[in-house]
């Protein structure tokens, strides 16, 4: 699995960095999300896709 | 076209109008006549309301509103003829791009990590409530002593308001998201606060400190007007929220004696159980409203630009087809997905202080007080039907 992020989409509501803290984050200047790795371990896959749906303006893709 | 006319009058005190949760078994998407005779839509489902709030051709612009509650419609009436203006930087009511600009510059102050650090401090606030509260004796009011200080103590102090100054806000605020007040009271009261955040801004900007509005005081980007709008609107949202999560919150698991054993034994629920009292309390009665910008079809209904858009969030929430057996407080349930935050660029900006609220807040609760009850028969709690956002007013509470 691999992660996409669009930065110029994202809003900083935190969902993601709230659901899988070890593979997203925010950057402090502006809530913006940050992503400590684009291909989650398989454990995670399952979170990152719960994450994906909860977005809520449609910044984060998984493929 | 149905007559349907929105109450908040409700049968059972944590569930939404029967009437509403009747017509979603009848499907997603309703007309509906509004309060200034506009003939709109009412979504009571689940996927139409994400579908509504994900696309950008609804607008949240006052000015192309209409007032689903009757209470409300002379206020819209004044908006959309301009002789009120909402003040500019109030952008939960802006579209992007215009909106994208007020978030962007909020939205570091609110990060998933800079709430959880912040909850050193909430836990401090919220012991020192319990204090007082435990100090003052039985029975109390929680919402008095605990449910409204703590959510106001901590906004104040992010936003760098004195809380010893909040009889400047309080009442007002109160009056704003009351249903039963002329217009003009509710324009005089918005009106009160402007003027109050005015005067602070200026005080700050000769004495900057360690908060929020200072910060963007000397960040420069916002106009002395456009600061006032999105301090008015911190203010607000960060008191009639939480506030009400807490006290109904409290009350619908002393009133489920299962639900609060379980969360009792075992504290690690509290996550879940805060996701859970969000959905299933969903404290909004109606709304949010948006707006068509141009045609648009949804789930097979077409909605003509310029149509009007209301979701009932309480209904949503309960959705059957999205949380099976949504009617039932249960917090083990996975209830993340509700919409109580709403979705979209609009979802709420300051959720995860909510979150970081809710959770220190319940957990203290039930921690420093184990034997905590009603003080009053559950039936004589007073509900806040009569506000735009639902709560109880009080909560005699003994332990």
């Amino acid at each position: 699995m691999k992660i996409e992020a669009d930065t110029t989409v994202c809003i900083g509501a935190g969902m993601c960095a709230l659901t899988v803290p070890e593979v997203f984050d925010q950057n402090e200047e502006d809530g913006i999300v940050v992503l400590l790795q684009s291909e989650p371990p398989a454990e995670m896959e399952e979170a990152v896709r719960r994450a994906v749906k909860l977005c809520p303006s449609g910044a984060l893709k998984a493929v | 076209m149905s007559d349907l006319t929105l109450t908040t009058e409700r049968e059972r005190p944590f569930d939404p109008p029967d009437t509403y949760a009747e017509l979603r078994e009848r499907g997603p998407v309703h007309r509906m006549r509004y309060a200034d005779g506009h003939e709109g839509w009412l979504v009571t489902g689940y996927a139409a309301a994400r579908t509504v709030l994900d696309d950008p051709r609804f607008s949240n612009r006052p000015e192309l509103s209409h007032p689903p509650f009757a209470a409300r419609a002379r206020l819209a009436e004044e908006v959309r003829r301009e002789r009120f203006a909402v003040p500019p930087g109030f952008f939960l009511r802006t579209d992007p791009p215009e909106h994208t600009r007020y978030r962007r510059l909020l939205a570091g102050q609110f990060t998933v990590r800079r709430m959880k650090q912040l909850e050193a401090r909430i836990l401090e606030i919220t012991e020192e409530r319990l204090d007082l509260m435990e100090a003052a004796g039985r029975p109390a009011d929680l919402v008095d002593a605990f449910a409204l200080p703590i959510p106001s103590l901590v906004i104040c102090e992010l936003l760098g308001v004195p809380y010893e100054e909040r009889a400047a806000f309080q009442e007002d605020t109160k009056i704003m998201v009351s249903l039963g007040v002329e217009a003009e009271e509710a324009l005089a009261a918005i009106g009160r606060v402007l003027t109050y955040l005015q005067g602070l801004i200026g005080r700050k900007r000769e004495h900057p400190a360690d908060d929020l509005l200072s910060g963007l005081i000397t960040g420069g980007e916002l106009t002395g007007d456009e600061l006032t709008g999105v301090a008015f609107l911190l203010l607000i949202a960060g008191h009639e929220t939480t506030a009400n999560m807490l006290g109904l919150g409290t009350y619908a698991l002393l009133a489920d004696p299962a639900q609060l054993a379980a969360l009792r034994e075992d504290p690690s629920l509290i996550d879940n159980a805060v996701e859970e009292l969000l959905r299933h309390l969903s404290i909004v009665h109606v709304g949010p409203v948006r707006s068509a910008l141009e045609d648009v079809e949804i789930e097979g209904h077409l909605i003509r630009k310029g149509e009007a858009v209301t979701l009932h969030l309480p209904v949503i929430n309960r959705d059957l087809s999205r949380f099976p057996g949504g009617d039932r407080l249960d917090i083990t349930r996975p209830a993340s997905g509700h919409l109580a935050f709403g979705h979209g660029v609009h979802q709420c900006l300051g959720q995860q202080l909510a979150r970081s609220e809710m959770r220190v807040g319940f957990a203290s609760l039930l921690r420093r007080l184990p034997g905590l009850r009603l003080a009053v028969p559950a039936d004589e709690v007073p509900l806040r039907t009569d506000m735009a956002i639902y709560g109880v007013h009080r909560l005699p509470v003994t332990w």
